[in-house]
């Protein structure tokens, strides 16, 4: 409880504390977002706070309504909608009862054209700034960035999408994980869904590949928040609150680790750029390599480039390795054991002449020779689209 | 025996012509043109495309390389060789958006980012640090290349080599960008 309190930030407008704001993560509906919601909105009133729930949806089920008793509920606001009446959180109503937490169901919902605000998370923005803390929830396909890759993954396209940066703002964000099977058993034993819509959504929404995706698509966005959250602080060398130090020295949960394979040439900048996206993406460290023949001497436009390299390097945070080895194959297996690298990247191999055909394509080298579960990716040459030209 | 000798004609005619080719190839990639330098100083997540297509034609016409460098700037109180992911992020996809539309056009591409305290102290640094013959710089009235009027003045004075500012006309706010590019994503 006393954490909640001193960990939130001064509010620029009026000088008063901003609310702590704590978003409930999911994949999917039915993962136990809004139930976890209201637990910990329980554990803190139990704690002696004041808590109401703003705007809860338990879309009919059962538990989701049973853990919301005992807890206080601000009547919601009726709003004409085209032809009928639709109930909306009354933001005028939170902000007058002023408590010290407000529960607010699904933070990407949009609001009919007559509420102040389009959207709910923008209602959420003027409770915190009240001063108010508020734990909200959302499914991971309602952020903007992912809202693309979501839909290529599922085939299902969501039009209410929150900005990445409510996500940003959030001071904490607690992914609820459930694994796809147990989530598909909770939806047959109708915990999620009414009996006549289930068979609906098992052929449809809720297929293990797609849940398996949108899982693995959740864990990586709460992992490259909680990297970008360590960045914030290792670069601007603030102390931050307590929450905020104990992020920054937690070592990292995802253990990937990418080496790029480079060599002293200007083509080897794009494979750099790629593979320092794709670590951004994972919330990974990257290593540059390049397998230098032995006795070559590093001079003139050979010197030149790997210093653009090593120059590349220090901006991306990256780290250059130069390993002199007349097996180039051995020495990257060697350097992906010592650091422990799971994915290595490549560029395009120029096209093979000669005797040069009937050797095994570096990539496959690449796989015999490194252990298990490594990845290999070929970085393509990406040209102008034709009708970009 | 006529036989004998006209294949051995033709077998040292062969050589002599694999030796001409490979001598020539490897001459070709040794001329002095081939470290032609085109640098192109850019700021932010746009740039204009005139000042690319410009660049490109000149780079296409003189057989040169194409030096995009980014200018990025690194806040006093941190190391000026620190790591700047922010300032990555923004540079990374227009570097690729250059690169892409370089590449349609066979025009080999050598990029950099340079950081400095401020635009000006990164091109200085840019200036010091490599060699090419010219600096093609956008200009907007706007600021948007983040170069003010007097860094360009400033440009004209201390580049050792030719410097063309393109200002586009009234109508022109055609700009090259990471998102328009398909850069974006990968």
């Amino acid at each position: 409880m006393a954490e909640l309190s001193t960990s939130s930030e001064t509010s620029p407008r009026g000088g008063h504390r901003r609310g702590h704001y704590k978003i409930f993560l999911g994949m999917a509906a039915g993962v136990g977002k809004t139930y976890r919601m209201l637990q910990e909105g329980h554990a803190e009133a139990d704690a002696g706070r004041d808590v109401v729930i703003g705007y809860l949806e338990p879309h009919e089920r059962q538990d989701t309504i049973d853990q919301a008793r005992g807890l206080e509920v601000v009547p919601r606001r009726r709003v004409p909608r085209r032809d009928t009446v639709v109930e909306e959180m009354d933001l005028s109503a939170v902000l007058e009862r002023a408590p010290e937490l407000a529960l607010i169901d699904e933070l990407a919902h949009t609001n009919p054209p007559s509420l102040g605000h389009d959207k709910r998370y923008e209602d959420i923005g003027g409770v915190l700034e009240a001063g108010i803390d508020v734990f909200s929830t959302v499914n991971v396909q309602h952020l903007e960035s992912l809202n693309d890759q979501v839909a290529e993954l599922t085939g299902v396209r969501v039009r209410e999408t929150v900005p990445d940066s409510v996500l940003g703002s959030a001071d904490e964000v607690v992914l609820i994980d459930l694994t796809p099977e147990a989530l598909i058993a909770r939806l047959r034993a109708g915990k999620i869904y009414p009996g006549e819509n289930i068979d609906a959504a098992l052929n449809n929404f809720f297929r293990i590949e797609n849940l398996a995706a949108l899982r693995e698509v959740s864990l990586r966005q709460v992992a490259e928040d909680v990297e970008s959250k360590r960045l914030v602080f290792s670069q601007t060398g603030r102390v931050g609150t307590r929450d905020e130090r104990v992020s920054a020295e937690v070592p990292k949960a995802v253990g990937e680790r990418l080496l790029a394979l480079i060599r002293p040439h200007p083509s080897s900048q794009r494979l750099v750029r790629r593979a320092w996206r794709s670590a951004q993406r994972l919330g990974t460290d990257l290593d540059l390599l390049w397998v230098k023949p032995p006795g070559e001497p590093i001079q003139g436009e050979v010197e030149q480039q790997v210093t653009v390299l090593r120059q590349l390097a220090s901006v991306l945070g990256a780290t250059l390795l130069i390993e002199e080895h007349d097996d180039m194959v051995a020495a990257v297996a060697r350097i992906v054991r010592e650091r422990g690298s799971t994915y290595i990247m490549v560029g395009e191999s120029l096209p093979r002449r000669g005797i040069a055909r009937l050797r095994e394509p570096l990539p496959q080298r690449l796989m015999r020779a490194t252990p298990p579960g490594v990845d290999v990716r070929i970085v393509a040459h990406r040209g102008l689209r034709q009708d970009e030209k | 025996m006529i036989e004998q000798l006209l294949i051995g004609l033709a077998l040292l005619l062969g050589l002599a012509g694999g030796y001409l080719l490979a001598r020539s190839r490897r001459r070709r990639s040794e001329r002095p043109d081939a470290v032609h330098q085109i640098l192109l100083p850019f700021t932010g997540t746009e740039i204009s495309r005139r000042a690319v297509d410009a660049a490109l034609r000149l780079a296409r016409a003189e057989g040169a390389t194409l030096m995009p460098a980014y200018l990025a700037t690194v806040p006093k109180q941190l190391p000026l060789e620190c790591a700047i992911p922010n300032e990555a992020a923004k540079a990374m996809p227009m570097l690729e958006a250059i690169e892409q539309r370089a590449t349609a056009q066979g025009v080999p591409v050598d990029a950099r980012v340079e950081r400095g305290r401020s635009y000006r102290h990164a091109l200085a640094r840019l200036l010091e640090g490599e060699s090419f013959d010219r600096v093609v710089v956008p200009a907007t009235a706007d600021g948007r290349t983040g170069l003010s009027g007097e860094d360009l003045v400033w440009l004209l004075g201390k580049a050792p080599a030719e410097v063309l500012i393109l200002r586009p006309g009234p109508e022109d706010d055609r700009v090259l960008t990471a998102a328009s590019n398909g850069a974006g994503r990968h």
